[in-house]
């Protein structure tokens, strides 16, 4: 996702003199294009979070398009009051994207680990969030993302991901893209969990399970109108994503349907426990340990529909 | 320039006056951090800073950024009396529904260039300001005032590497040096000193002056950029409570509010009646 990502930057910098791309002391060759292209439009920020998404504030308050980018755990977490009150309480037109979201970085341990970064920031008025499923929905969310008012969260996953889709998707903010249609069951699923979700329907459609597939790229603002329409029509609903089964997509989606009257759906929240770990392993060692399979949430999803009827 | 600077101190003491009926009256706190301000304030706005309270949006203006936001009296202050909005909208200061709060708000009133009031983002924001400045080729300058206390906060020494690297000669920090924080002497609380020697290390083009001699600050402003290629920190060393005696240096004025007696007497040492 970061090669894309650092394509597409530098593709719509060298269209629009405003994008200010900050960096927080990483992609060093990634950006070598950006550099080139736009050498006084490119500040590597050093390993100081706080001060550069400030700065982005005051950028944005004189006109630019500040991008502020770096590991995602240090882009959201460790600057949050940076977020909550330059960037959304002045409602300015940031974008921040955190690379390596969710295990990405598994193996470093849970220092690079970001699974509560969603939940930090979605209690934060104004801002949007956007987990892309693949590199076309990094792009499409990078755009999109320059096209809004206020200030955008961009998580994306690491390198070498998945391509999900064939060409370039439909892409609105808060409107979720189906992939496939069913009948039965739905996956909900957001950013780098999205290939997995969909390994995770074949899997139920060949035991005779018709799963419909969301990427449900964007958890704020969510698509109440297409949960609407899944809570009304499945039997169950599964939330999957590489983040903490609290707060994220899971938490929001069962804070919307609290609000809801009674619906025929059951709510089944896939994501990382509320546990730290503490072993070396790479990334999918990290997803075992956390449940995040493809397999187990084949199994979830049986067990739920078996409780459910 | 010795009339210019009478002039600014007649101000001074006006603002003090206004800010010592407007703690009263508000039951506001803070006021031995928004006086001792107020001379940096009086010299940057009538003496310094390119604005027009008629055109307050304009793209080349100098910002002003009050980073110790806890001062916010004295800024909305100082906007009135330079023409930025009235005294009517002055007067509405906390009250229930007003644009004016205890701590500024981003488009809340003409000439506020920033939301403050938690500590450490003002020096950030201006260096974003100043990086902007320099790319689109505008010459404005940009000011923050921090407070002593302030610098406890590590984004403050995160802004002041970044700005040295970057040679950002457009960006000022003043430090309002007061030598009390919210709780104690804010060079016992933390190493705070060698400060000038500090900002000297992080690159910067340190000076150090009497935050409330009119004729210092004029001259130190007015030498903005300094011709240096680095940004410029000024420490004004300050009084808290400055200009009132019986709040001068007692940091109990920190959180305490005047009594209407209190007010009159303020006034009068201030020779307003």
């Amino acid at each position: 996702m970061r090669n894309a990502f650092a394509e597409e930057i530098t593709r719509l910098a060298t269209e629009d003199e405003r994008i200010f791309m900050l960096s927080g002391d990483i992609g060093n060759r990634l950006f070598n294009n950006f550099k080139a292209a736009c050498s006084d439009r490119f500040l590597n920020c050093g390993a100081a979070e706080a001060n550069m998404i400030s700065m982005a504030s005051g950028m944005a308050l004189c006109g630019l398009r500040p991008v502020a980018y770096t590991i995602t755990s240090f882009i959201t977490v460790r600057c949050l009051e940076q977020i909550k009150l330059d960037l959304c309480y002045q409602n300015l037109p940031v974008v921040i994207v955190g690379v390596g979201s969710g295990l990405s970085y598994a193996s470093l341990n849970a220092t690079h680990h970001s699974c509560e970064d969603i939940a930090c920031l979605r209690v934060l008025p104004n801002i949007s969030i956007i987990c892309p499923g693949d590199v076309w929905e990094v792009r499409l969310a990078l755009n999109a993302a320059f096209k809004q008012e206020g200030p955008v969260y961009i998580r994306m996953g690491k390198k070498n991901e998945p391509v999900v889709h064939n060409d370039a998707p439909e892409f609105k903010i808060g409107k979720g893209i189906v992939l496939h249609e069913g009948k039965d069951v739905c996956l909900l699923a957001t950013g780098t969990l999205l290939p997995m979700a969909i390994e995770a329907s074949k899997a139920l459609e060949q035991q005779g399970i018709s799963t419909c597939v969301v990427s449900l790229h964007t958890i704020k603002p969510l698509d109440e109108e297409l949960l609407q329409d899944v809570f009304a029509k499945f039997k169950i609903t599964a939330t999957i994503e590489e983040h903490s089964i609290l707060g994220g997509l899971g938490g929001s989606v069962a804070e919307w349907l609290s609000d809801q009257p009674r619906q025929r759906s059951r709510l089944v929240r896939v994501g990382t426990m509320d546990t730290f770990l503490y072993d070396a392993g790479d990334q999918d060692y990290a997803r075992q340990a956390h449940g995040i399979t493809s397999d187990g949430i084949t199994e979830r999803i049986r067990n739920a529909l078996t409780d459910w009827s | 320039m010795d009339t210019n600077i009478q002039e600014l101190e007649n101000i001074a003491a006006q603002l003090r006056g206004k800010l010592v009926e407007i703690s009263h009256t508000a039951k506001s706190a803070h006021l031995g951090s928004v006086l001792s301000c107020v001379d940096i304030l009086t010299a940057a706005y009538w003496g310094i800073l390119n604005i027009d309270p008629q055109n307050p949006d304009d793209p080349d203006r100098d910002r002003m950024i009050l980073s110790k936001g806890h001062a916010a009296t004295s800024l909305y202050a100082v906007l009135a009396f330079r023409g930025f909005f009235s005294f009517e909208f002055l007067d509405s200061y906390a009250k229930p529904g007003s644009k004016l709060a205890e701590h500024p708000i981003l488009h809340s009133a003409p000439g506020i260039e920033a939301t403050t009031g938690s500590l450490g983002h003002g020096i950030s924001i201006g260096m974003g300001m100043a990086i902007a400045g320099h790319i689109q080729s505008r010459n404005y300058r940009i000011f923050s005032i921090l407070g002593d206390g302030e610098c406890n906060e590590g984004s403050v020494w995160e802004a002041a590497m970044l700005a040295s690297a970057q040679q950002l000669d457009h960006l000022v920090v003043i430090v309002d040096y007061n030598k009390w924080q919210a709780t104690g002497r804010s060079n016992e609380v933390m190493a705070l000193e060698p400060l000038s020697k500090k900002w000297e290390a992080f690159g910067w083009s340190s000076y150090e002056i009497d935050g409330h001699d009119m004729g210092a600050l004029v001259r130190v402003l007015n030498n903005v950029p300094d011709g240096s290629g680095r940004p410029m920190a000024i420490i004004a060393h300050t009084v808290k409570g400055k200009g009132v005696s019986f709040m001068e240096d007692d940091n109990n004025w920190h959180y305490r509010i005047p009594t209407e007696e209190e007010v009159v007497k303020a006034k009068k040492e201030l020779g307003l009646v």
